[in-house]
């Protein structure tokens, strides 16, 4: 059964927003949902540029209120 | 009222030495009992691998006693904890004696699991221990040219570590006569060849003058030590001589076994450092999920803002303050230069060039770390 996880990243410059969705990545199970709470402007660049090369799925990107919340199903 | 702290690292120690002060009247009057639980007799300062991997320190040099380092009124064993029973709030240890507490603190650190890649174990040179630490720096004394490369599994303990390993590294080849016989590539897992952006707009034109070759969103998926190649989950390969791994961490098994958190991390409140769902538990280093570097400096500023809130909760029965995300990293940049990075949860870090004197800073560091411990610094 997938799961949903929220990461809450938001003021995080070390490990940093991408390197937690790596590390909650390898925990996942394939088709398992994670959102990536970021406050970390280049998140909204460079999360979709990880995704993609990797080969998950980017299901959305928007700022609410100042924060990046990027969901990405674990593909493979 | 019953204070006891589980694991005897950097945070542990730290907490342990600030409360036995804070409370010393309490202690002796026997309105609080304050015990250590640790899986070691000795303590490890561990940035000081760094050093055994380049022969500038031996691993004599990174320990001391345990019991050496904390205040007399801690009631100190060296007896693991097994078991965790929140509900009652009583630990078991691995004797099998039982300890019931009213306020908790975990600082059982983390663990490397090169295993959890494959090859990685078999292939990878790494510094994160004192034997491998050892081994690295034979096959660095035996090394006659060639290619080294460098990869940095996730989540890792001490984020500036590859950074200050390529520095060290290019610095003891330039010593040794080779690094013109040598070719080095740094790989790293974002888009960039730090997190810290900071660090990354710094350090990349140092590569370059150093003739560094970097490959980024590199994720390491398997050590093929047969035919010396280390592959990456985004498609790319790297030929090498000798492989050097920063080795993927989770948290210490006892965590997973007690279902207290995934990977070992546990859930923690970012400012109040206490467990999700258990407010007389405490959480700090390595230990805590919280999106701060896994080093021992976080674990510093967590342990002291962990002690002073019990010690309120003592005195006058409320914690007084939130920790703020505070890191403080040295950073080496080769064998007589270094610099910092300072940040929490709001500021950045703000790097200044490397510099003579913040290297001297860093060295004396290494044995201002036994005062640091004890809580006197």
């Amino acid at each position: 059964m997938s799961t949903n996880k929220v990461i809450d990243a938001c003021g995080s410059f070390c490990p940093g927003p991408l390197m937690e969705l790596i590390t909650y990545m390898k925990q996942a199970s394939v088709g398992d949902t994670l959102e990536l709470l970021s406050t970390d402007e280049g998140s909204a660049a460079d999360v979709p540029e990880w995704v993609a090369k990797v080969g998950h799925e980017m299901l959305g990107s928007e700022k609410i209120d100042g924060v990046w919340h990027l969901k990405i199903r674990k593909a493979k | 009222m019953r204070i006891l702290v589980v694991g005897g690292g950097t945070g542990g120690t730290i907490v342990a030495n600030n409360l036995a002060r804070r409370l010393s009247a309490e202690i002796k009057t026997r309105k609080v009992r304050l015990t250590m639980l640790t899986a070691s007799d000795r303590h490890m300062y561990q940035p000081g691998l760094l050093y055994v991997a380049f022969g500038q320190m031996t691993p004599d040099q990174l320990y001391r006693d345990q019991k050496s380092l904390l205040e007399s009124n801690i009631d100190f064993h060296v007896d693991p904890v097994e078991k965790f029973m929140l509900d009652q709030k009583r630990v078991q240890t691995k004797s099998g004696k039982t300890y019931d507490y009213d306020i908790l603190v975990i600082s059982t650190g983390s663990r490397i699991v090169p295993e959890t890649i494959p090859g990685m174990a078999e292939g990878a040179e790494t510094f994160y221990s004192e034997a491998s630490a050892v081994k690295l720096f034979k096959k660095l004394r035996e090394f006659e040219g060639g290619n080294i490369a460098l990869v940095v599994g996730v989540p890792h303990k001490c984020p500036i570590a590859p950074v200050e390993f390529i520095f060290s590294l290019h610095d003891y080849l330039k010593m040794r006569g080779i690094r013109d016989k040598t070719n080095i590539k740094y790989h790293y897992p974002i888009g960039r060849m730090h997190t810290i952006a900071n660090v990354a707009t710094w350090a990349k034109p140092e590569f370059e003058r150093m003739g560094i070759e970097i490959e980024t969103l590199f994720n390491v998926k398997e050590v093929d030590s047969e035919n010396k190649v280390v592959r990456s989950e985004e498609g790319t390969e790297t030929k090498y001589d000798l492989l050097v791994a920063i080795p993927p961490h989770k948290g210490m098994e006892v965590i997973e076994q007690n279902n207290m958190g995934d990977g070992g991390w546990i859930p923690t409140d970012r400012y109040k450092l206490t467990m999700n769902g258990h407010d007389e538990v405490y959480v700090l280093g390595d230990t805590t999920n919280l999106p701060v570097s896994k080093t021992g400096s976080a674990a510093h500023f967590e342990a002291e803002v962990v002690a002073e809130n019990i010690a309120s909760i003592v005195k006058i029965g409320t914690p007084v303050r939130d920790y703020d995300g505070k890191v403080y990293c040295f950073i080496e940049a080769g064998h007589d230069r270094a610099t910092y990075a300072m940040f929490n949860y709001t500021t950045p870090p703000d790097l200044k060039p490397a510099s003579k004197p913040m290297h001297w800073f860093k060295t004396a560091y290494n044995q201002m770390y036994w005062t640091s411990v004890r809580g006197l610094l």
